[in-house]
């Protein structure tokens, strides 16, 4: 029989498995599932920064109608706090300051937006009129909202415990080596940048829904989370005490993350908890407004950065002093971002051989900070990668020849960088030649005097980038202080007939891995994709799983399922050689079918799974049967996704509006396993790099008020401000996981801000600017260009 | 509590709501079509977006009452009813306009309405401007905007069928 199967496996542009169910309304998201006898939350939150609760009154709250439960921190003090994954320890190695964070707030408030009490009630509208009538009793206290009124002298202390408001004061790398460098050096070169601070804005805001069963004593949590088996491990372990055969947690689908839902939120522990406490249902749901001030925010670093150059331009040390705003608690991964996500990135695809960096991580009255697409990364790249352009302006160089003579070569990997990582594989030449190809580099001047003409002022920006993802070997990050292991699981089930379940405790939410995933079966087990089902988010049908961020899952949870494949195949060949009478090291397998070398003898997969199950003839004495294995797959190492990404802009100086008329991205992913969905991620990630880089920032008000707290006053890129986005890939292969992958989801956010900011300044070279601080809004342009007459002119 | 009476996807429904409730509430949760999404709470994002009496409109800025006798077209009364999918539908999949799915619906809806009113056809800038009242944080736009040019071509009898070009 010979059937043409379209290809389907490694490499092809499947079309996407999920994309039925979205399209037709039918996805299932968490404010889509009623539970019978649903009951619903509203949270009232601080409309203060910093104040302390001299009192709540809820007794009219209580009479309003519907009203089943008013509760407020007294009610939850027997509680935990909502814990952090990472512990971070200062340079005199003090553990940082990790004062409590409250499920509802214990007698202060440190946030606007800090739950403060919860109101449970028939309906959605009956819970916030009654929020509404709530009596608190606050004493506002002075507040400190950003990072330098918590530093200044005599600033309101936060918390108890975290003295001057210093979570931690640490560094990475060698400082003698770096300030023998710098005194040696021909040229220094230094800048100082802040990193804006964004709100990640999934389109699904947060949601969750607790259950309690009477009858078996089970939770169950519904909630909009990354990683479902890490919020069961963190709320059932350290908030609410519930072990984990009683607790499960659903992540069903989720509409985006980005990085804000990998964390556990207040809201999961009050929903389960109350559940508990009146044997209903209850239902959260965020409103837009409530997500800009209870999601954690990203990034917000202020940074002083030097380099150190010799005559030629090569990089000879690297200095960096960075301030990182934590908000007013830790969030669960906070403070490994602005440490081993950050600072381990400074060496960038250079040689640099001497870097140091200091990284004071601050308290202040705002919203949590943690990881938001990129998580450290994206401020590592972007301060590089435009001190980097001020070096090559300041040395009369090239910019691209600058970042030529100091590229790794490639034939130097694996390459040990001076800030604790080692590269395994990249061609940082071959992607930087192919994306100044595909934007026609060595053509712009034409265009930018054609744009002179129409009164434009035209430039091109580039930024060669280096990330590390696909966290990370358990046993390194445990030394860097996570209280987690970072490895990933998968389950592979060959059902009687040949078709498969996959269980993978990585988590779809928009990254496509029900089609990805099953590529990668088709690919392995020659089972055609519409037989393979994968099954994610649900803490009852995954063994376990650490979940999705850090562009991990292919990686990570790939690698898992390409063992516990690896497993397949091994029972399966036992299980053919006793079938065929041959002996197991003659039988091979390839797509599907298991064959004795040299022979036509051949069995399929479903022939095999079917023997495993219903095992008649079968080697019983040395074999179970059923066909069902688990792998458990731990990093070797982390992976090492480059590339160069090209903006070109065009400013309108009557208005300062800045277009990004062109975008070219040249990215090494590794191995591309669905080439269509690859270029989905790199396009949405340069989307949201160009929102940090033109439009996006998160503003308070002296006073710790979130100015841009809806939709209205943050600037979220619409369609209209975004170019077509030009992708390709370069491949290296990754060297230590089985599928030679590296990770595409945050490339696109990391690589992108400094090109486009790069061509800002490029546009705007004969105003002598040297730098232009994210976003480079129209104002922040428009004041540039009338303050000075261009250069030229003058 | 007042009434309102309104066909949805070629059904009539008549609902009791409050007089606050707002057509995507009726929607969502009264006739449990979870299909039309709400992403904010200012009128920005367009999750929420239907089709009443055949243009596109953000539910959740219409009271459930000013829907009554209105004829209401969702997500969910897109595909015909042997399961084919509409050609914007069909594009979204083809072209890879959807990671998520959340700002899925309501694309799609606003997708179709920009779609009819340019029966002359689309340059990319205006399906860029068109979209104007919708967000999508996953997708760029970029195989949004292809997807709604290949869906024009076949919804104006250009093009016979959404297939991609091998690339
Ligand atoms: S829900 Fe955002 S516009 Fe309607
Ligand atoms: S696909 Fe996720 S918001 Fe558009």
């Amino acid at each position: 029989m010979n059937v043409v199967v379209p290809f389907e496996g490694i490499g092809a542009s499947v079309r996407r498995k999920e994309d039925p169910r979205f399209l037709s309304g039918r996805g299932q998201y968490t404010d889509d599932i009623v539970r019978p006898n649903q009951a619903y939350a509203c949270i009232l939150r601080s409309p203060h920064a910093h104040a302390a609760i001299r009192g709540i009154d809820t007794a009219a709250a209580k009479a309003m109608p519907g009203v089943l439960a008013v509760f407020t921190g007294a009610d939850m003090a027997g509680i935990g706090g909502l814990p952090c994954g990472w512990q971070i320890h200062s340079k005199d190695g003090s553990p940082m300051a990790e004062p409590k964070h409250p499920v509802l707030a214990e007698g202060k408030v440190r946030h606007v937006g800090d739950p403060v009490a919860v109101v449970v009630a028939e309906t959605r509208a009956q819970a916030r009129d009654a929020a509404e009538a709530i009596v608190v009793d606050y004493e506002v206290l002075p507040a400190a909202a950003t990072m330098e009124a918590a530093l200044a002298p005599g600033a309101p202390a936060i918390h108890e415990g975290a003295p001057g408001n210093i979570c931690y004061d640490w560094h990475l790398g060698d400082k003698a080596a770096t300030d023998a460098a710098f005194a040696a050096a021909h040229k220094v070169v230094s800048f100082e940048t802040s990193n804006n601070r964004l709100v990640p804005n999934a389109m699904e805001p947060r949601a969750a829904i607790g259950d309690y069963d009477t009858a078996t004593g089970e939770y169950t949590l519904w909630t909009t989370s990354q990683n479902p088996h890490v919020i069961r491990l963190l709320m059932g372990a350290f908030v609410l005490q519930i072990p984990e055969a009683k607790l499960r947690v659903i992540a069903p689908d989720v509409g985006g993350g980005f990085g804000s839902k990998i964390f556990h939120y207040a809201e999961e522990a009050i929903v389960t908890w109350a559940a508990g406490r009146l044997g209903r249902p209850v239902k959260w749901t965020a409103d837009r407004t409530e997500s800009f001030m209870s999601d954690a925010h990203g990034r917000d670093h202020v940074t002083k950065a030097e380099l150190a150059l010799d005559k030629d331009g090569k990089f000879l040390a690297l200095r960096v002093s960075t301030l990182a705003n934590m908000g007013a608690y830790l969030s669960t991964f906070a403070p490994s971002v602005p440490t081993y996500l950050y600072a381990t990135l400074l060496a960038g695809c250079y040689t640099t051989p001497a870097i140091y960096a200091e990284v004071k991580a601050v308290f202040t009255n705002t919203v949590p900070v943690d990881a938001y697409r990129g998580a450290g990364r994206p401020e590592a790249t972007f301060l590089l990668e435009r001190l980097v352009d001020i070096a090559a302006a300041e040395m009369g160089m090239d910019r691209i020849e600058i970042r030529r003579r100091n590229f790794i070569p490639p034939d130097a990997f694996p390459y040990q960088t001076p800030v604790a990582l080692q590269y395994d594989s990249g061609n940082y030449h071959a992607t930087l030649d192919a994306a100044l190809q595909a934007a026609d580099w060595a053509g712009f001047e034409a265009r930018r005097a054609e744009a002179a003409r129409r009164g434009r002022l035209r430039g091109i920006g580039c930024s060669t980038y280096i990330e590390a993802c696909g966290i990370a070997p358990s046993a390194v990050v445990g030394s860097l202080g996570a209280r987690a292991g970072l490895y990933e699981v998968g389950t592979i089930r060959v059902h009687p007939t040949g078709s498969v379940t996959v269980l993978t405790g990585a988590h779809s939410h928009g990254q496509g891995h029900e089609t990805t995933f099953a590529q990668l079966v088709a690919d392995q087990l020659g089972v055609p994709l519409a037989q393979v089902e994968v099954v994610h988010g649900d803490t009852a049908r995954v063994p376990f799983g650490m979940g999705t961020y850090g562009s991990r899952s292919l990686a990570v949870g790939g690698s898992a399922m390409v063992k516990a494949m690896d497993k397949i195949i091994a029972k399966g060949k036992r299980i053919a050689a006793h079938l065929m009478e041959a002996s197991v090291e003659d039988v091979e397998f390839d797509r599907g079918t298991f064959r004795v070398a040299g022979t036509d003898k051949t069995k399929s997969l479903a022939e095999i799974a079917l023997a495993a199950y219903v095992p008649h003839n079968y080697p019983i004495e040395e074999l179970e049967p059923g066909l069902e294995e688990t792998a458990f797959y731990d990093p070797k190492n982390f992976t090492y996704p480059g590339g160069c990404h090209i903006a070109e802009v065009e400013i309108d100086p009557e208005t300062g509006q800045v277009q990004v008329v062109n975008f070219t991205a040249v990215d090494d992913v590794g191995r591309v396993i669905n080439p269509m969905i690859v270029e989905g991620q790199v396009q949405g990630g340069v989307a949201q790099g160009v929102g940090q880089a033109l439009l996006e920032q998160a503003v308070y008000d002296a006073e710790g008020q979130l100015l841009s707290g809806s939709m209205m006053d943050y600037c979220l890129p619409r369609a209209e401000d975004l170019p077509p986005v030009g992708v390709a890939t370069h491949t290296t292969l990754c060297t230590h996981n089985p599928l030679g992958v590296k990770g595409c989801g945050e490339v696109g956010a990391i690589g992108s801000p400094p090109a486009v900011i790069n061509a800002v300044v490029d546009a705007l070279r004969d105003y002598g600017v040297r730098h232009i601080e994210m976003p480079a809004t129209p104002q922040r342009i428009w004041s540039i260009i009338h303050a000075k007459r261009p250069a030229a002119a003058e | 509590m007042p009434q309102v009476t309104l066909t949805v996807n070629g059904k009539s429904h008549t609902v009791e709501v409050e007089g606050r409730t707002l057509l995507v509430e009726l929607l969502r949760e009264k006739l449990r079509l979870t299909g039309t999404h709400v992403g904010c709470d200012t009128s920005q994002c367009g999750a929420c977006v239907v089709h009443v009496n055949g243009e596109s409109v953000k539910s959740c800025t219409l009271l459930a009452l000013q829907a009554d006798g209105a004829q209401v077209t969702t997500i969910e009364g897109l595909a015909k009813p042997d399961g084919t999918l509409h050609p914007m539908q069909e594009a979204f999949r083809e072209y890879h306009a959807l990671q998520c799915g959340f700002c899925t619906p309501g694309m799609v809806m606003a997708a179709i309405d920009l779609v009819q009113k340019h029966p002359q056809g689309l340059s990319e800038r205006e399906i860029r401007e068109g979209l104007e009242g919708n967000l999508c944080r996953c997708t760029g736009y970029h195989n949004i905007v292809k997807a709604i040019a290949a869906a024009a071509e076949v919804m104006h009898g250009r093009r016979s069928e959404i297939a991609r070009a091998a690339e």
